[in-house]
C-alpha cells in the first residue's frame, strides 16, 4: 500500500517536460516535491498565476501573493500574474496539459465527483468544474475506499458530478487505474498490493 | 472629470439602492476592497445581489455584510471558509447560486464586453446544466451561460493614477479586472494614487474607461493560510 507520500510521488511520474500542470488541494500539492530530475513543468494557480514557487520563508509572507488553497507562497524568475477570467481562458482553452486533483467518488466512465455531498456541508466547486471540462488530462489521487471500507471506485458515481466521462487516470493508495472503454484496465499495483486486492477493492468493471 | 474621492461613503455616495446587484472583486481575502465593503455596511443598503468568487470570512470581506443581513444572494464559486454564511445559507435566509470559477470570471467579463452569453463545457452533464440550453458544437455538447451586468463594480488595485488606469499586484489581481468591467459604474479602491504620467502606458492592467470612482487608503490585508517553509540550515 502506499502512503500519501508515496501517491503524491507516483502521481508525478505523469508529468512530463515542458508542461503547463494544475494541482488540485490535498494530495496532489504535495505531487510537487516529486517532480522528476530532468522534468521541468510550470505549476499553474487557477487565481491568476503560472510558475507556482514554494511556501515562503517565515517573515516574508505576502498577502498579495497566494495559491488557489489560498496558502501563502513565492514566485519563481518565469512566473506570471494574470486576472481570473484570463486563467480560466487557459483552462477552458485546453492550453493546460494536465490537471491532478483529489475525489470522493470515481466511475468507470471516467465520470468524478468532488465538490459537493447533499445534506452536509457545501462549500462550492470552486475551480474544478472548469478544469475537468478544460485540461488535456486529468489524473485523480484518492484513497481507494472510503474510511468504512467500502469502495470510492464505482460503476457510476452516486454523489453529484464535477464532470462527465473526465477521469483519464486514478492513481490510489493501491495502484494505478486507466479508464477505458467498457471499464478500468489495471496498470500497476501498489508495494504490496496484488491483483485480486485491488480488484477486491474496487466495485467498478475492471476489464483485461 | 475627477475621478478622486475622499473616501469610500464620499465614493459610494449616490450609488446605493436596495435591491442592487454588486459585483465584487478578490480571491479568498486577496485583493478584496475592503474599505468600499465596509462603507456598503454604513451606508445599510438591504437586499444585495452579490456576484463575488467568495463570501469572505467571518468579520472580515463579504463577511461584514453577511454579518448584517445586508445580502438577499451570492453568486460565488466558493463558500466554505464562512459559518455565518452557512448558518444563513442552511436556515433559507440567503441565496446561494453556484457558479464554476471560470463561469463566473467569464460571466462578468462577457457582462463588461457586451457580450449577452456564451457556450462553455464547463458544467456539462452536472446540477450546474439544469435548466440551461444546451447546444451541440462540433459533436460536443456545451451549456449557455449569461454575461452578468452589475449596478455597481467594487474592485480593489495596488496604484492609480488620477485618471482612473490601474495596476494590480501580484495575485490580487484575480477578478478584479473583470468585476471591474461588469459594473455600469466602478468604485475602484487603492493603496497608491500616483501623478499622471508616473504609470508606464504600456503596464496598465486595467484603462481608466472602465474606472468611474477612485479612493485611497489603507488596507488590512489579511492573510487566509499563512503557510511558511523552514530555512535550511547552513
Amino acid at each position: 500500500m502506499w502512503d500519501r507520500n508515496q501517491m503524491a510521488a507516483r502521481a508525478a511520474l505523469e508529468l512530463q517536460d515542458g508542461w503547463y500542470v494544475n494541482l488540485g488541494i490535498g494530495i496532489p500539492t504535495l505531487v510537487s516535491n516529486y517532480i522528476p530530475k530532468g522534468i521541468e513543468v510550470t505549476l499553474q494557480s487557477e487565481n491568476g498565476m503560472l510558475g507556482m514557487g514554494p511556501f515562503p520563508y517565515e517573515g516574508e509572507e505576502d498577502a498579495d501573493l497566494i495559491n488557489a488553497g489560498k496558502q501563502t507562497i513565492t514566485e519563481l524568475p518565469q512566473t506570471a500574474y494574470f486576472d481570473s477570467a484570463q486563467s480560466f481562458a487557459m483552462i477552458r482553452g485546453g492550453k493546460i496539459a494536465m490537471a491532478i486533483l483529489g475525489a470522493m467518488e470515481v466511475a468507470e466512465n471516467g465520470d468524478l465527483a468532488n465538490w459537493m455531498i447533499p445534506g452536509k456541508l457545501v462549500k462550492g466547486m470552486g475551480g474544478a468544474m472548469d478544469l475537468v471540462a478544460g485540461v488535456g488530462r486529468v489524473v485523480v489521487v484518492m484513497d481507494h475506499t472510503s474510511k468504512t471500507g467500502e469502495s470510492k471506485v464505482l460503476k457510476s458515481c452516486t454523489l453529484p458530478l464535477t464532470g462527465r466521462g473526465v477521469v483519464n487516470r486514478i492513481i490510489t493508495n493501491l495502484g494505478v487505474l486507466d479508464v477505458v472503454q467498457g471499464g478500468l484496465k489495471i496498470v500497476e499495483c501498489a508495494d504490496g498490493v496484488t491483483e485480486a486486492d485491488l480488484r477486491a477493492a474496487t466495485e467498478a468493471t475492471i476489464v483485461g | 472629470m475627477k475621478k478622486i474621492f475622499p473616501s469610500a461613503e464620499a465614493a459610494l455616495q449616490g450609488l446605493l439602492h436596495d435591491g442592487m446587484v454588486i459585483a465584487a472583486g478578490g480571491f479568498g481575502l486577496c485583493g478584496i476592497p475592503e474599505l468600499l465593503i465596509e462603507g456598503i455596511r454604513k451606508a445599510g443598503t438591504k437586499d444585495l445581489t452579490i456576484a463575488s468568487n467568495n463570501a469572505g470570512v467571518d468579520g472580515f470581506g463579504l463577511g461584514v455584510l453577511l454579518a448584517t443581513r445586508q445580502v438577499k444572494k451570492m453568486i460565488s464559486s466558493y463558500v466554505g471558509e464562512n459559518a455565518e454564511f452557512m448558518r444563513q445559507y442552511l436556515s433559507g435566509e440567503l441565496e446561494l447560486e453556484f457558479n464554476p470559477q471560470g463561469t463566473l470570471a467569464e460571466r462578468l467579463r462577457a457582462g463588461g464586453a457586451g457580450i449577452a452569453g456564451f457556450y462553455t463545457k464547463t458544467g456539462v452533464g452536472t446540477v450546474i446544466a439544469e435548466g440551461k440550453e444546451v447546444k451541440l458544437f462540433d459533436g460536443q455538447e456545451y451549456i449557455l451561460e449569461r454575461g452578468i451586468v452589475a449596478d455597481l463594480s467594487i474592485v480593489k488595485a495596488w496604484k492609480a493614477d488620477p485618471s482612473g488606469n490601474l495596476v494590480f499586484r501580484k495575485t490580487a489581481r484575480n477578478f478584479n479586472p473583470p468585476a471591474a468591467t461588469a459594473g455600469r459604474v466602478c468604485i475602484a479602491e487603492v493603496e497608491e494614487i500616483v501623478p499622471l504620467g508616473s504609470l508606464d502606458p504600456d503596464a496598465i492592467h486595467l484603462p481608466g474607461i472602465y474606472v468611474h470612482r477612485l479612493i485611497q487608503g489603507s488596507h488590512e490585508k489579511r492573510i487566509e493560510q499563512r503557510t511558511v517553509r523552514k530555512r535550511e540550515s547552513v
